[in-house]
């Protein structure tokens, strides 16, 4: 019965992919969701009229701030501006009480990796999105994906575990930057980018 | 877009052996500077993490002419480094930008091939994963990344330095940085000022005047390993020193 012999390989091979392409990627990332809601949409919307750099800035020793502090979002939201019920806890128990956001950074880097936007952002002009996609206009925080062995950001990796049809800005690995280096001309070495 | 082109640069320092007088203050700014743990109660010359280590040498004669002399030894920054070709993991390489000799630890397989090859034992492993007295780690330095157990480390000229003065240009829109931003721990902590340093291509530079000036030497300049350090002494015996083992001197306890 060599139909029986073939089923078999065909059976165990695919379920081996199955296993690997569609059940480990899904057990390899842990999902925690932010601990407030939040919407670039409205920052960035004509009625507001925020830019990435009025809250992401750029410091003058090149030192890039990250995300806000409550200081940068005090001024406007002592009093609640919308309707929304996540502004009001935000108001409640975040601004009243003076505690920081514990959020969870999509684009941090492994501790041994050096990054600076100054020479991207400043010399280079590379626009925001180039690396964070369209981040800006969206108006929910997506679930931060954890993986479970490295602890790194799914957005390290990207979110297709193989990698294909991806667009340009998904994915934060070394070869992402090495690939755009190499493209530019940009002499490098491990020191360039490792700490 | 603009090619991102930085000018080369081979970052070097001469130190003055006339000057120094051992005290220490370098290897102990470069391990606070470099997230160095503390040495273990049992650490010995093979397990301590020393990136800058002081060693002590005499002329050898008996009082009242006895005089010594201190090496600090660091990594040496080859031009030809010794550890780049025996790596089997591509965790060494030296930078074009920079000329420093670089050590990724997460890359590092802990072969310790690089450390048999270094001629000058300014390499080190950690045996140990790093442990610092309690309430310390909060000292630690951000901008350099903490080893584990198992790979090897040593000096790089404080990188995290150059990285941060780079950026501080670019924030400025300059690609070049200004020299007096990048000093390494070592330079800025010694009370003697006996190190100077700064780019060898830039004949302008104290560094490039003072590494042509006749006193100056290299250690086991025979090697041909052109070391990026270098040292000046005006005493004769001091000169005749560099190309011996200085390891086979006797040492200065100084672990970090």
């Amino acid at each position: 019965m060599p139909n029986r012999g073939w089923m078999t390989f065909v059976v165990g091979l695919g379920s081996a992919l199955a296993l690997g392409w569609v059940a480990f990627p899904r057990l390899q990332y842990r999902t925690i969701e932010q601990p407030l809601q939040f919407s670039h949409k409205v920052h960035t919307s004509e009625a507001v009229g925020m830019t990435c750099e009025d809250c992401h800035s750029l410091g003058d020793d090149g030192r890039f701030t990250g995300l806000p502090s409550m200081a940068t979002c005090e001024p406007c939201h002592t009093e609640p501006q919308g309707q929304t019920a996540e502004e009001k806890r935000f108001v409640d128990e975040y601004v009243a009480k003076g505690r920081e956001i514990e959020w969870l950074v999509y684009a941090r880097q492994p501790e041994n990796v050096y990054f600076s936007h100054a020479p991207h952002v400043g010399l280079a002009g590379i626009a925001c999105a180039r690396c964070h996609g369209p981040h800006g206009g969206t108006d929910r925080l997506r679930p931060y994906q954890e993986n479970r062995l490295s602890s790194y950001s799914r957005d390290i990796w990207g979110p297709s575990p193989t990698r294909l049809r991806r667009a340009e800005w998904q994915g934060m690995k070394m070869t992402d930057c090495s690939s755009c280096h190499d493209a530019h001309g940009v002499r490098q070495s491990c020191l360039t980018c490792h700490k | 877009m603009e090619s991102a082109e930085t000018t080369r640069a081979r970052f070097a320092m001469v130190i003055d052996l006339d000057r120094c007088n051992g005290c220490g203050a370098c290897a102990t700014a470069c391990a606070v500077e470099n997230n160095v743990p503390p040495a273990r109660p049992s650490a010995n010359e093979r397990t301590g993490l020393t990136w800058q280590r002081v060693y002590r040498a005499s002329n050898g004669r008996q009082f009242p002419e006895n005089r010594s002399v201190y090496f600090p030894v660091s990594c040496q920054q080859c031009e030809h480094p010794p550890c780049v070709s025996v790596c089997p993991q591509n965790a060494v390489d030296v930078s074009p930008e920079t000329g420093v000799v670089s050590q990724i630890p997460v890359r590092c397989l802990g072969c310790r091939y690089c450390m048999t090859a270094c001629p000058y034992h300014a390499r080190y492993f950690n045996w140990f994963d790093p442990k610092w007295p309690d309430g310390m780690e909060t000292t630690l330095n951000p901008d350099v990344s903490v080893r584990m157990r198992g790979v090897v480390e040593k000096c790089n000229f404080c990188h995290s330095r150059w990285q941060a003065a780079k950026a501080k240009a670019a924030a400025a829109g300059k690609r070049d940085l200004d020299p007096a931003d990048y000093v390494p721990a070592c330079v800025e902590a010694c009370p003697e000022k006996a190190i100077v340093f700064g780019n060898l291509d830039d004949p302008r530079s104290g560094v490039a005047k003072s590494a042509k000036s006749a006193n100056a030497f290299r250690l086991l300049e025979k090697l041909g390993t052109e070391p990026k350090v270098f040292y000046r002494s005006d005493r004769a015996w001091v000169r005749r020193l560099a190309d011996a083992d200085v390891a086979v001197q006797e040492k200065e306890a100084t672990r970090g």
